[in-house]
């Protein structure tokens, strides 16, 4: 029997986790979108966004130059509309490679930045922490957007279809996948509603809002950080910080949630 | 930077409308790190608006403010479309920032 | 007059010459009110703004605040009025010191202030305004999912 065949129930999958019918329909949920509504104008985000165009700017590492020339595959410097169609195929590096690896990418070739600078740095700080602010300008300039990820290339394709089987891949103690939490429409953990990626609607839900401010924490979690929070989550070993795995992953869920509208940076509890 | 400072200060029927957004830990004094040693409290204490050196609006914080403050203000007859905004703030540990906005 | 009263006397006028030079902002000069923020309950961040009664509960009091807050680290509150009101305040009845923000209002500024506060639990937030020397309140329930201030 495949492993990743859609999961009968959810008892035997979930146990510890308390899964319930989503909030959205009820007047709990409509409490919750008023919360969140009131927390919309003033984002902290936008002070990560604010040290991010600045650090775009500033010449860096052992080349001292600045990032500003980097190519997020609309032209070398082209930020606006530039993370709406990541992940994607890149010649120059012959990859698909999502905003985070071809940032890594940028600053390697044009800063003289290892990639390990970033792989190797804790959440939140060193060169994590110059990543997530760049992370947060890129994306405030796709803000209002539609995700343009058609993934046609024949590369592109490969990376979707491995991203799909690593979505559905049960692993870790609790024999969790991602489709575990996310292939059911209106499931909630706690007080979390879990969009149904498989789907476009959920899958732009979850795509078009990360990465995004997380007030639990005040910390800003790129897409690289939640996809690596979601493997925690599952009790499953870390994936490497910018590695295939991620980019498929990536790529499946940007492909799924393609023409969707773009809202980062979010704001999360 | 300097920590982060983003003020939008709009004018719209002789009312302008301020909001500040800052970077600040706004530690409470309350948790401990991860070696079970309390993380002392640091917060921003006094904030200020000015218009042309005279001071339009004081808010006073306590720690129970949340982590990256945001503040919402109105100024009616006191500041106009083009006057030169500025926002201060001071911690309990004594260090200053301050950010100008000019009216839209 | 005793040492500390006219070491007191010193530093306050010490204070005033260094705002007056520009040496410190205006902020600065404004001294924090210590005694309010750690007062401990809501009477007690009353009596020490000067309250000498309960504020009275009035709808010329306007309080915004979500009835439920997803995190209790931050929780938006805004506070309006109609009144004329030269100072208003945000308190949240069970936090370890209700008082969480306070707002001083010179003439022009508007009786408006909005803000994000940590709740401990679900608890009363309680917005208060001073206007003609007399307190007025407004009170509303907020109930939070997950405590703001440590866990």
């Amino acid at each position: 029997m495949k492993r990743y065949a859609i999961l009968g129930t959810f008892v035997v999958a979930l146990s510890g986790v308390m899964v319930a019918p989503a909030w959205a329909q009820t007047s709990a949920g409509e409490q919750l979108k008023a919360y969140r509504e009131a927390l919309a104008d003033g984002n902290p985000a936008e002070l990560y966004e604010m040290e991010g165009e600045e650090l775009w700017v500033k010449p860096m590492g052992p080349k001292k130059a600045s990032l500003d020339t980097c190519n997020l595959g609309l032209g070398p410097g082209v930020v606006k509309g530039a993370s709406a169609q990541l992940p994607r195929y890149f010649k120059d590096t012959n990859k698909v490679q999502d905003l985070e690896s071809r940032l890594m990418t940028c600053m390697l070739n044009i800063q003289g930045i290892p990639e390990s600078e970033t792989i190797d740095a804790p959440w939140g700080k060193g060169q994590k922490k110059v990543m997530a602010a760049v992370v947060a300008y890129v994306v405030t300039q796709s803000k209002g957007m539609k995700v343009d990820v058609p993934a046609n290339l024949p590369q592109e394709k490969k990376m979707v279809a491995l991203g799909e089987k690593l979505f559905y891949q049960q692993g870790g103690p609790m024999d969790f996948s991602c489709a575990s939490c996310h292939s059911v429409d209106n499931q909630r953990i706690r007080m979390q509603d879990l969009p149904n990626i498989t789907k476009a609607k959920g899958a732009q839900a979850g795509w078009g809002s990360w990465p995004a401010y997380r007030v639990g924490n005040g910390q800003f979690w790129t897409m690289q950080h939640r996809i690596n929070d979601c493997y925690r989550q599952q009790r499953m070993p870390f994936p490497i910080y910018g590695s295939d795995v991620t980019v498929a992953l990536s790529i499946y869920m940007a492909n799924k949630a393609n023409g969707g509208e773009i809202i980062t940076p979010g704001l999360k509890r | 930077m300097a920590s982060p400072m983003r003020i939008r200060a709009t004018e719209s029927g002789g009312v302008v409308d301020v909001k500040v957004l800052m970077r600040h830990l706004m530690e409470t004094g309350l948790r401990k790190s991860s070696d079970g040693k309390p993380i002392p409290a640091w917060f921003i204490t006094i904030l200020d608006a000015k218009v042309q050196d005279k001071v339009v609006f004081t808010a006073e914080f306590g720690p129970a403010v949340s982590k990256d403050p945001f503040l919402n203000f109105k100024l009616k007859g006191t500041a106009k479309k083009g006057d030169t905004l500025v926002v201060s703030w001071v911690d309990n540990k004594g260090e200053t920032n301050s950010s100008t906005v000019e009216v839209k | 007059m005793n040492l500390q009263r006219r070491k007191l006397m010193q530093m306050t006028a010490l204070v005033g010459l260094m705002a007056s030079a520009g040496l410190i902002t205006q902020a600065e000069a404004a001294t924090w009110d210590k005694a309010a923020f750690e007062a401990k309950s809501v009477d007690d961040v009353v009596k020490a703004l000067g309250g000498s009664t309960a504020p009275t509960v009035s709808d010329k009091v306007t309080l915004r605040a979500p009835d439920i807050a997803e995190n209790g680290a931050v929780v938006p509150v805004g506070v309006e009025s109609s009144l004329p009101a030269t100072q208003m305040a945000i308190l949240v009845e069970k936090n370890p010191s209700a008082l969480a923000a306070m707002f001083i209002l010179p003439e022009g500024a508007e009786p408006f202030a909005s803000t994000r506060v940590k709740m401990g639990k679900s608890s009363n937030v309680i917005a208060l305004v001073k206007s003609d020397g007399k307190w007025f309140m407004s009170a509303k329930e907020v109930k939070v999912t997950l405590g703001g201030c440590g866990g």
